[in-house]
């Protein structure tokens, strides 16, 4: 097991050097010269020296990918060039209305698709399955803005169930008040998709052998469903859980933006409308190695639910 | 009598079996396509979408899109222009064009919305204006791209009295803030739209089938590199990936955002290939056009490329749905297509502000229109990978 993972994380280190090479590229180059973005309007050519020297612009660019490596090492990134906060003080203090809301929006998501694939799995083939199969295509057509919108000028703006936008200070009463609509809204918005790919993960199953014998021994249709069936189901489940979840810190981008939550999403949002090169660059770094560590994790849990799984 | 019969039909069926030619892949899949009924619908649905493009592209319907031919937020026809309810009716006033349309505009209340006293608040000095210009004016006031909006007014008054003449209280799906056509709009942003989805999925698909070609034949050390190099891109989530390259290309434009798409959504469509290559690589046609000489380019391509074309297609569908939700996405954001061009998404940002006022038919016009297209062209990908997945192929024929 810990030869496995050594393994694994050694196995990451030419992926993750790919990452640095990559964003280091994009924004050195094709971009063009960072020293020009960040001087904007109030150029003259001094000023430009100057800021090219401050970034280490004017060095070769063995040494500028040196200095790159070292900031994602000692996770320093400096300073932002719109808000001058520090790059490391704003993901630390992003994270947390990040996953007030992804947290229980997670927890949820995965109970109710579940719970509902396992039903509509159950009654396969029937008019409930068949409505409900195009309820989700229909509903996955439709853009997540404008479920945003209408539910937020519904809810919010006019029945007034839900605060519109803001964010205060106390985790109860972001929890509670403020992320209650955004949870909704990401609620409707993913578990179309989900109850769909959970439901034929279900009926691959459903039509096994281990599900006729177990029927046979005469146990009960609910255990058969929710022991017998999401147990060996639940591998592709987590794989999709897992491959999901650094991506899900983004996706829930649209939602703090509109709701004013401070959060990761946002911060992204904000950075790209300002060209606050520092913030992207250390947010892609360190989503990217998110999402290397959890697809390791994602491995480990498969040994957890299944124990046929040989981690080599 | 008897004995003819049962004789001359297997001479006849003997006979006949070298003369039918067995129906290949892209027949066979047709012919599965066209007894799919739901299939059959969202293709017609598909292709009256992408014709409808054609159309616009070239001019032939909505060309006049931007031409200012309803009062400001004009009404669906069907509600009646009295929908505001401080609003003094408009409606049958055809006589004296000019002074209601400048009217309804500038005693319109909704205290709630800071958009609309910014219109009021610019629209008395307006007022004092010629009553052609103030229609131009009250656009510019809420516009912070005064460019834009400069070409837009200039336009509109280099033709006055055409604008003047054509403003109706209502338009038949309704109108936008400069009282445009909701509808003719909408086809426009359609075309965007679709275009942009189309031309990003093709790009997207010609790389990721390149490099997954030229890594699964190859082996080796090419594969280990186009490996590694899917992984990198792999374990940066999409969108962000896309946020980045947004953020770096600081030129906006329809050709950059393909680019985006394109350059960046090639890997899913790779794994794919580079798995049908490994696959195909090691097949008896491959070795025999080895035999007759055929170089390595030729029999990726000519050879091999056929057989696995069909994954190409259904991918380039998947990939059609998901870039065009992208776009609309990245539109709204105002990372996509530059301001002066109409998409789904530019409209669902006006939309946003404008539902506060109470105008729902923008909204509704591009999300109705999105939400149409995006289920008939999943429906018909669907369709598409049941008729042409060899995996179900012994199934369908049984």
């Amino acid at each position: 097991m810990t030869a496995y993972i050594i393994r694994r994380v050694w196995q990451m280190v030419p992926t993750m050097l790919g990452v640095i090479l990559l964003v280091f590229i994009l924004f050195n180059w094709v971009g063009g010269d960072p020293a020009y973005v960040l001087a904007g309007k109030i150029s003259n050519q001094e000023q430009i020296d100057n800021i090219r020297r401050q970034l280490g612009v004017d060095q070769p660019a063995w040494v500028q990918l040196w200095i790159f490596i070292k900031q994602v090492l000692t996770g320093d990134f400096g300073a932002s060039w719109s808000t001058n906060e520090k790059v490391s003080n704003i993901l630390a203090t992003r994270l947390g209305p990040s996953l007030t809301v992804l947290v229980p929006l997670l927890i949820l998501e995965t109970i109710f698709a579940i719970g509902l694939a396992l039903a509509v799995a159950y009654v396969r083939g029937s008019l409930t399955d068949r409505l409900v199969m195009i309820v989700c295509t229909v509903g996955l057509s439709i853009s997540i803005l404008v479920y945003i919108i209408v539910f937020q000028y519904f809810f919010a703006y006019k029945l007034g169930w839900f605060p519109v936008q803001g964010w205060g200070n106390s985790f109860r009463e972001n929890l509670f008040v403020f992320s209650a609509l955004p949870i909704l809204i990401a609620l409707t918005v993913s578990i179309a998709p989900n109850l769909r790919l959970y439901r034929t993960f279900f009926l691959d199953e459903i039509n096994q052998d281990y599900v006729r014998t177990a029927r046979a021994k005469g146990l009960s249709e609910n255990r058969i469903m929710w022991i017998h069936v999401l147990r060996n189901a639940s591998i592709p489940i987590i794989t999709h859980l897992m491959a999901g979840l650094p991506g899900l810190l983004l996706g829930a981008f649209l939602i703090e933006r509109f709701f004013s939550i401070p959060g990761i999403g946002r911060e992204v949002i904000l950075a790209v409308e300002r060209s606050d090169f520092p913030v992207i660059k250390a947010l892609t770094v360190y989503v990217a190695f998110a999402t290397m560590a959890s697809n390791l994790l994602a491995d480990l849990m498969y040994k957890a639910a299944d124990p046929r799984v040989q981690l080599k | 009598m008897a004995n003819d019969t049962p004789l001359q039909s297997p001479v006849r069926i003997v006979r006949e079996i070298p003369h039918t030619v067995s129906p290949g892949l892209w027949a066979l899949a047709w012919k599965r396509l066209k007894s799919d009924n739901v299939g059959m619908v969202s293709l017609v649905i598909v292709a009256a979408f992408i014709a409808m493009m054609i159309a616009s592209g070239t001019g032939l319907v909505a060309g006049d899109w931007a031409k200012e031919s309803g009062v400001n937020y004009a009404p669906p026809s069907f509600l009646g222009a009295d929908i505001e309810g401080g609003t003094p009716a408009a409606p049958g006033v055809p006589a004296a064009p000019t002074a209601p349309a400048v009217e309804y505009k500038s005693e319109v209340v909704d205290p709630l919305a800071d958009v609309l006293a910014e219109i009021k608040g610019e629209q008395k000095p307006a007022g004092t204006d010629a009553a052609a210009a103030s229609a131009g004016d009250a656009g510019k006031s809420v516009d912070p791209l005064a460019d834009v909006m400069a070409d837009i007014r200039k336009d509109a008054r280099s033709a006055p009295a055409e604008i003047v003449a054509t403003r109706a209280a209502t338009l038949p799906f309704g109108g936008d803030k400069w009282g445009r056509d909701v509808l003719k709009k909408t086809i426009k942003g359609s075309e965007t739209s679709i275009f942009v989805g189309l031309a990003a999925a093709a790009v997207a698909t010609l790389i990721g089938t390149l490099f997954g070609a030229l890594a699964g034949y190859y082996g080796r050390w090419v594969d280990d590199f186009f490996n590694w190099f899917y992984s990198v891109f792999s374990s940066i989530p999409y969108l962000l990936l896309i946020l980045a390259v947004a953020a770096v290309l600081q030129q906006k434009g329809t050709l950059t955002i393909i680019l985006i798409l394109g350059l960046t959504g090639w890997t899913g469509v790779f794994r794919l290939i580079r798995g049908e290559y490994l696959k195909h690589k090691a097949r008896e046609y491959v070795q025999a056009a080895d035999a007759i000489g055929a170089s390595n380019g030729r029999r990726m391509f000519v050879h091999i490329f056929p057989n696995v074309s069909h994954v190409v297609l259904v991918q380039l569908s998947i990939y059609a749905v998901g870039f065009i939700k992208a776009e609309v996405i990245l539109s709204f954001l105002g990372f996509g297509v530059p301001v002066d061009v109409v998409s789904w998404g530019s409209m669902l940002n006006e939309a946003q502000n404008e539902l506060i006022l109470g105008k729902w038919w923008q909204l509704a016009a591009a999300g109705t229109a999105m939400a149409i297209l995006v289920t008939a062209f999943s429906l018909f990908t669907d369709a598409l990978r049941d008729a042409l997945d060899p995996k179900l192929k012994g199934l369908a024929g049984a």
